[in-house]
């Protein structure tokens, strides 16, 4: 428990604290080049991944990306075709879901529609053999810990897609898995609720020290739940790291792409506006207008461009800038002036600011 | 652009054109319109003729004159509980249950393959397969039956090649379900309504259990349910309104059967046999109605049951 508080509370040094300690304390979940190929479709290729324990372990990636057969292969419902899998240390190669101290929370939460909510929450413990009495009260205990207490008795037909996801959420947790995984868990709610869950998830996480793998297609669910994050794109795992190491030093073009919108500069461009040269990453809010005519301060670029389109945002407003034969994309404060679509416009950004990738 | 000539509502005109705002202001007509017909089909022609009976049932026949009396009694309902003719109700009430249950265990497998794993063409091969019967006549496919059972037909050929008639021999030297041959025992009458009915268990079932997503079997086994488990929590009790569904069926078509009982099995009656005897030889229109009015109760009953099972629970 000790360990987990550290972990939690410098999720950036995560990595580092428990490389440390490797040795002594085997990873939540391991893969070794696992690969799940359905006959040409290679959903999963090669993928090598650690998630260590009381981690909140994102995996981002557009649909079709093999992040959910990833899980699924964590949890049993697919057997990889090459590779292994540990879960603590141990082996679970040709271990079923079943036999298996890892629990799922649903897509589409899968519950059961002929027993009523407490019965949904105490079916791992029915399954076990744990008296009527004793099952309800627990049942009854994780509902409150998900704050559903009032719904105990309804049918899952009554309840709303929110309160649904805080079923799946309680049957899962009541087994007290080692590792829970989340599948899309905030994808069918609608914004409101999902950033209220988004809280809630990670206090509840942060509270048992279980450790939370989940499944995303959302780049900003992603990065402000956790404390690691794979990106996945056709079957291979392209990056890992903190959110802030995701999102600031993206590795490669689709990273940076898919992660955040990011302006890609190519060498050929970087040369025109005496950028060095280089393939790199520069987000849109590091880009600033500036008063013409004041470019010699060290360290920075300047460029000059037509407006193309000018989009409000509410807390910003976002600017494509035609330069030359490149589109920059920018984002900046809604408040000051607003840049007239057709006009020109003159902005900077710091040559610390642009991320190099690897050329691709 | 101009505008002006074109009116936000054109008007559509015509009998059909007034005809079709009405129903969209006044919904209800349409489907007064729509129902009309098959309720009054329904209500007239199906229960009228229903109710017709339950009154014949409650009429008696004149033993002497043999003259149906048009006089409300309990006469003809006693004359069903004589020994003769509820060896009669029972046999038809046990041939049924056995046939819908053993039905159902042979349908589950071949639903379950056909709802979780066939897929393009498997799967309309498996349509065909179960509904070919269907397509050919009835009376056809019993009296196939007939010659594959008896003492020189094609199973007891089969059988014998194999070495294996003393099992058929001591199958038929069982008391009540054997007999001289498979053909005139119930064990034949059994097999052919077996066949008979079986599409239509297979097919309720298998849309039972279409509607059970993988992903609630992969949260049964997720919370350490067993396959033997998940069978018996999840897969059994959402597929029980398609067994159910196939079992009324089954269980009512054997009930009411008379046909195929005379063609293949013993000589002693079912009570499809019983009612066409008689409203015609005998001319006892009474009795072949309180026969008739057997099966409705017995459904009736056995629909009362499953609900309070809960078989409709997971509808």
């Amino acid at each position: 428990m000790q360990q987990n508080t550290v972990l939690i509370a410098m999720p950036e040094n995560a990595r580092q604290v428990s490389s440390s300690q490797e040795a002594s304390f085997p990873a939540a979940v391991s893969l070794a080049s696992v690969s799940r190929h359905f006959d040409a479709v290679k959903a999963v290729d090669q993928v090598d991944l650690t998630v260590h324990e009381g981690e909140f372990f994102g995996m981002l990636g557009p649909s079709g990306s093999g992040k959910t057969t990833c899980l699924r292969l964590v949890a049993g419902f697919e057997q990889p075709t090459a590779g292994h899998i540990a879960i603590f240390g141990e082996q679970v190669d040709g271990i079923p879901p079943y036999r298996r101290s890892v629990n799922t929370v649903f897509q589409d939460y899968a519950l059961f529609p002929h027993m009523n909510v407490v019965d949904n929450v105490a079916y791992g413990l029915m399954i076990r053999g744990v008296g009527k009495k004793e099952r309800r009260r627990q049942a009854e205990e994780t509902l409150e810990l998900v704050r559903l207490s009032e719904f105990v008795d309804r049918e899952p037909g009554q309840l709303s897609g929110g309160q649904r996801q805080r079923v799946a959420l309680a049957r899962a947790l009541i087994n007290r898995p080692k590792v829970l995984l989340l599948d899309e868990p905030l994808g069918a709610l609608d914004l409101k609720l999902r950033e209220q869950m988004q809280v809630e998830l990670k206090s509840l996480q942060r509270e048992l020290g279980i450790t939370f793998v989940f499944v995303t297609h959302d780049q900003s669910e992603a990065l402000s739940m956790s404390d690691r994050v794979a990106v996945f794109n056709q079957g291979r795992v392209v990056q890992v790291g903190t959110p802030v190491d995701i999102y600031e030093r993206p590795e490669t073009r689709f990273v940076a792409d898919f992660v955040g919108s990011s302006n890609i500069l190519e060498p050929a461009f970087c040369e025109r506006i005496g950028a060095p040269s280089g393939l790199w990453s520069l987000r849109p809010e590091k880009i600033r207008l500036a008063p013409e005519g004041l470019s010699d301060e060290a360290g920075t670029i300047d460029v000059t461009g037509e407006v193309r389109h000018v989009q409000y945002q509410g807390a910003t407003r976002r600017c494509v800038l035609a330069v030359k034969d490149t589109e920059l994309a920018l984002a900046m404060p809604a408040v000051g002036v607003e840049p007239v679509v057709g006009r020109t416009a003159h902005v900077r950004w710091r040559l610390d600011d642009m991320h190099g990738m690897k050329q691709v | 652009m101009n505008t002006r000539d074109a009116s936000v509502t054109p008007a559509r005109g015509g009998v059909w054109g007034r005809l079709s705002d009405l129903f969209y202001r006044r919904p209800a007509i349409l489907l007064a319109l729509l129902l009309g017909p098959p309720l009054f089909w329904i209500g007239v022609v199906y229960v009228g003729s229903l109710l017709a009976l339950l009154v014949q049932s409650f009429y008696s026949i004149d033993e002497f004159s043999g003259r149906i009396v048009r006089e409300f009694t309990f006469k003809t309902y006693l004359e069903l509980l004589r020994p003769s003719n509820l060896d009669i109700v029972l046999r038809t009430v046990l041939m049924a249950a056995t046939v819908t249950v053993t039905s159902a265990i042979i349908a589950f497998p071949i639903a379950y393959y056909a709802a979780r794993y066939a897929r393009g063409w498997v799967k309309a091969l498996f349509f065909i397969a179960v509904m070919l019967p269907l397509w050919s006549s009835y009376l056809v496919r019993v009296y196939a039956w007939k010659l594959i059972l008896a003492n020189e037909g094609v199973l007891n050929w089969g059988v014998s090649k194999v070495g294996l008639s003393p099992l058929i021999e001591a199958l038929l030297s069982l008391p009540v379900i054997g007999g001289p041959s498979l053909a005139f025992s119930y064990i034949g009458t059994f097999l052919v309504f077996l066949y008979l009915w079986l599409p239509f268990m297979i097919l309720p079932i298998q849309a039972a259990l279409e509607r059970v997503p993988v992903s609630m079997l992969d949260a049964s086994s997720d919370l350490g349910a067993r396959p033997g488990q998940t069978f018996r929590k999840i897969i059994f009790p959402l597929a029980l309104p398609g067994i159910v569904a196939g079992s009324i069926f089954t269980f009512s078509l054997t009930l009411g059967d008379y046909i195929a009982p005379q063609i293949v099995g013993s000589s002693r009656l079912f009570i499809g046999q019983a009612v066409y005897v008689h409203q015609g030889t005998a001319g006892n229109l009474p009795m072949a109605a309180a026969f008739s009015m057997v099966p409705i109760v017995v459904m009736a009953i056995y629909l009362w049951i499953a609900k309070r099972m809960g078989a409709f629970n997971a509808l």
